[in-house]
């Protein structure tokens, strides 16, 4: 299939010299982006902070499709898991929505007794020029919890825009809170939003490493623990797209250095406790981090081995929201003896897509901001035996005849940690391996 | 009567979903469409991912990507850019263009724009046709028949033909693909050559197809459209649409007398819509149809006891809690509260109507609610079980109840897009499933474990 002539430059193949690929750059109309938008962005970000008010500014549209959207689960209370509204009506977009915004978070604030609100502007209070800023000071000063504004409105820009914004909130929170006590061995986790409990997972290694957790950004997240964050010694960031601006920041004003982390796969969730335990450069923390990963590994190296013989020389395409995970993911399927034949995402960055591009095999396709269409040729020019997407990629892949692996924030399945990979290899191998596919038509023969 | 409504300001899990959704499932059902937001990229992903949710299938909606400079300066040139890339990959016979909050409060005059991308596009393009959808007024069903209204409106006409069938023009509202395929069905047996708009049939309930389909096969054909203005007669399930509708338009142009009637649920209602084929095929009601409805008057009788005097809460679309109210109020089972995100003014005023004097209380009747109104209700009304779309699950969970998953969205189970709710099969699938839920859950309370019910 021919591309748009727009989008010829968003894709890549491995091998070809010299390495071009424009990314970051706004979706084209028409060509059915499997994007969301800056409200998206910051919406997913902030989503898992459990004993915050989210409260969306805007028509009902906005709220209804993201309540109770993610598997971000928390350990104690659950107002994130509500969708919270100022439901704009025509009145209201034709004298403004401050006065109803204002009435609604004191209404919401009185009923749920949150411990922050954040206030996320849409695409329409960009253009009846709401005052956010100003209604939330107001309201903060009435009711002493922290209320912030969101500045998401839709069109200001595309998903990372959002993920900024989002960062740019919580950066009001750091700095407010109270350190004493916590240990120059402690961390805080950006970039894990605990879909199906995953951060609790991760937390219990850093635990068994001696290292303290004080704010997990934002999975199972708490105000409290992001007031008191630059308390922490290092920031560790996973997801680097969504919460790196964040990670800056709080070296600038903190001091306090980040490094770059995966916990998907194998090998990245194994370095990324070595390169913390390097990091602190305690012989006890390390000693206690190669203890971690020996015992992890006795037990899931032989039960990924019935799986890597199941699968090995299958084939596979991903396509994921940020394209960090999509490393992991490479050097997943690479354990498991999968080939990967395409790798793309939603809001890669250019450093993040040449590295794609060098530890991929030549011919494999990377690809930014995609759609249906062109994901549907890509797949019918490389066969393969399962996508990793999310619910928007699902339906082409199974229309093509592929077995799916839901890798987006939906999921109900642990993906991360060492425990992680083996539900990751059970996923793909329940999926690929299912009967189903002799009676799909691309299976059968004429 | 109705009590008061809880009245706050605040909107908490709502009741509804945005104009633009419903415009883009209802030109899911017109042959070769595809449907397109003019607004920015967030909406058209948003609603992709919750409409693919319930239907697993691909459903494609372009949208022109509005970013802050079109905001300022107007959104012609990308509505345009977008026309013509949807055009070149997709090839539709028609592309339904809805608007968004952000491009109604800017103000883009989008017939404009058609009428200029007329004139400055050349070659063969696709029909174009425009519907207002503002999310700030109205829900996703004023989108969904705005959507069908505005597709009439610009392409209905006068086509005569020789076939001697009798052609008749139904106008469903929005049901299940499951229901397009039964009402297909049931206008055959009549004898009627019927032209469903929308139809979702296909186009929402697709096979496993040999390539990949850029535009799913089915929906309404363009041709078929182009002739509504011919029918014998047109029918419309739905009374909550306003006076402007599909059918109103085909009545006023063309003369096609228009039939509203409530959504043909449980044996009553039911028996109204075929009374209403019959009079119009001039057939009486044929064999198969007398089974039908014979079988479904036996299962009553046999499940009543089991189901007599529990409390139901019905939520969701108008039109749907009207003709489930009229169905549950048929079996035997109370609606305590019938509720709504939608407020057309007309929803206590049909349900009185679909109840029909089978009431011996009347339920509290409330528009305008959300699921936090709803909640609040519940605990005082203590319901048996819940009627309504699987967003009702976490109330259904709160309360320790039943939910039975009707309508739109199911997101928590397989098969939405194949639950059948309307004639007397529907009406018999959801009277076994709604006694079922009940014996369910008295065989599950009782520490004997009866075996035989």
């Amino acid at each position: 299939m021919e591309l748009l002539k727009e989008r010829e430059e968003q894709v890549h193949r491995t091998g070809d010299h010299p390495f071009t690929l424009t990314c970051n750059k706004d979706s084209l109309a028409g060509a059915v982006s499997q994007r969301a938008c800056v409200f998206c962005g910051s919406r997913v970000v902030l989503y898992p902070i459990a004993d915050a008010l989210h409260l969306v500014h805007g028509p009902i549209g906005c709220a209804v499709y993201t309540w109770d959207i993610r598997g971000a689960l928390s350990s104690g209370p659950e107002l994130h898991r509500l969708s919270f509204s100022t439901d704009l009506q025509e009145i209201d977009v034709i004298f403004g929505g401050e006065k109803k915004l204002t009435n609604a978070l004191h209404e919401l604030i009185e009923r749920h007794n949150p411990k922050a609100a954040f206030v996320y502007s849409t695409c329409i209070v960009g253009i009846i020029g709401d005052d956010l800023e100003a209604v939330c000071r107001q309201v903060e000063k009435e009711v002493n919890i922290p209320v912030i504004p969101v500045k998401s409105e839709g069109f200001k820009g595309n998903k990372r825009a959002g993920y900024t914004a989002a960062c740019t909130a919580m950066a009001r929170l750091i700095g407010t809170g109270d350190t004493s006590g916590i240990s120059k061995y402690s961390l805080n986790i950006l970039g894990d939003f605990n879909l199906a409990g995953e951060i609790w997972i991760i937390r219990e290694y850093f635990e068994r490493m001696g290292v303290e957790v004080v704010a997990n950004i934002t999975g199972d997240g708490r105000i409290a623990d992001i007031q008191r964050a630059h308390g922490a010694a290092l920031n560790v960031v996973q997801c680097s797209g969504s919460t790196m601006d964040l990670a800056r920041l709080m070296e600038d004003e903190y001091g306090i250095p980040s490094m770059q982390v995966s916990y998907f796969g194998v090998e990245d969730m194994a370095q990324a406790l070595y390169d913390i335990a390097e990091h602190f450069g305690d012989p006890d923390i390390l000693e206690r981090t190669r203890e971690l990963v020996r015992e992890e590994l006795e037990v899931l190296l032989p039960k990924l081995e019935f799986y890597k013989k199941a699968l090995t020389g299958k084939k596979a395409a991903i396509y994921v929201g940020g394209s960090f995970k999509a490393f992991s993911l490479v050097k997943a399927f690479r354990l498991l003896g999968v080939d990967v034949l395409m790798v793309g995402s939603q809001t890669g960055t250019k450093k993040e897509y040449e590295e794609l591009a060098a530890i991929t095999d030549p011919g494999t396709i990377i690809v930014d901001d995609t759609n249906p269409l062109e994901l549907t040729s890509f797949l019918e020019e490389k066969p393969v035996d399962i996508f990793v997407g999310g619910v928007k990629e699902r339906p082409i892949a199974y229309k093509l005849g592929v077995g799916f692996c839901d890798h987006n924030h939906e999921r109900k399945e642990i993906l991360a940690g060492f425990v992680g990979m083996l539900n990751f290899a059970e996923e793909v191998y329940s999926s690929v391996m299912s009967p189903v596919w002799r009676f799909t038509c691309q299976k059968q023969e004429d | 009567m109705s009590k008061k409504a809880p009245n706050y300001i605040s909107t908490t899990n709502a009741c509804k979903l945005c104009t633009p959704l419903g415009a883009s499932i209802a030109f899911k059902g017109i042959e070769g469409a595809v449907p397109y937001l003019h607004g920015s990229q967030g909406c058209a992903t948003y609603m992709r991912r919750y409409i693919i949710s319930h239907y697993n299938e691909p459903i494609d909606i372009a949208s022109s990507s509005l970013s802050e400079k079109h905001a300022v300066y107007g959104g012609g040139a990308n509505l345009k850019l977008g026309l013509i890339n949807v055009t070149k990959k997709y090839h539709p016979r028609i592309i339904g263009i809805a608007t968004t909050c952000l491009t109604e409060t800017i103000g883009d005059d989008v017939q404009m724009f058609l009428r200029q991308f007329d004139q400055e596009v050349e070659g063969e393009k696709p029909i174009m046709v425009h519907v207002g959808t503002p999310s700030y007024s109205g829900s996703h069903m004023e989108g969904f028949h705005d959507a069908v209204t505005s597709v009439v409106d610009t392409l209905a006409g006068v086509n005569e033909d020789n076939s001697k069938k009798k052609k008749v023009n139904i106008l469903p509202g929005f049901v299940s693909p499951a229901d397009i395929r039964y009402l297909r069905e049931i206008a055959e047996d009549y004898s009627l050559d019927a032209t469903i708009l929308p139809d979702i049939s296909d186009t929402l309930d697709g096979q496993a197809a040999k390539t990949y389909e850029k535009i799913q096969p089915g929906g309404t054909p363009i041709t078929e459209i182009k002739s509504m203005g011919s029918r014998l007669a047109s029918i419309e399930f739905g009374h909550t649409m306003g006076e402007r509708s599909g059918g109103t338009i085909l009545a006023e142009k063309f003369g096609v007398p228009n039939k509203r009637i409530l959504h043909p649920m449980g044996i009553s209602a039911t028996d109204k819509f075929l009374d209403h084929l019959s009079m119009v095929s001039g057939q009486k009601m044929p064999e198969k149809h007398k089974g039908e409805r014979g079988r479904l008057v036996d299962s009553y009788v046999d499940g009543h006891k089991y189901i007599y005097g529990k409390k139901a809460i019905v939520y969701g679309e108008e039109d749907l809690v009207v003709g489930l109210t009229g169905l549950l109020a048929e079996i035997g089972v109370m609606p305590v509260l019938c509720a709504s995100g939608g407020k057309s003014g007309l929803l206590a005023e049909k349900i009185t109507e679909a109840t029909d004097g089978n009431l011996p209380e009347q339920p509290q009747i409330h528009e305008g609610m959300d699921f936090y109104d709803i909640s609040e209700l519940a605990e005082a009304l203590a319901p048996d079980l819940l009627v309504g779309h699987s967003k009702g699950y976490g109330l259904a969970r709160k309360l320790n109840i039943p939910l039975i998953r009707v309508g739109f969205p199911i997101h928590d189970r397989m098969g939405g897009q194949r639950i059948l709710h309307l004639g007397y099969r529907g009406t018999q699938q959801l009277f076994d499933q709604i006694v079922n839920a009940c014996i369910a859950e008295k065989q599950g309370d009782s520490p004997i474990g009866y075996s035989y019910m």
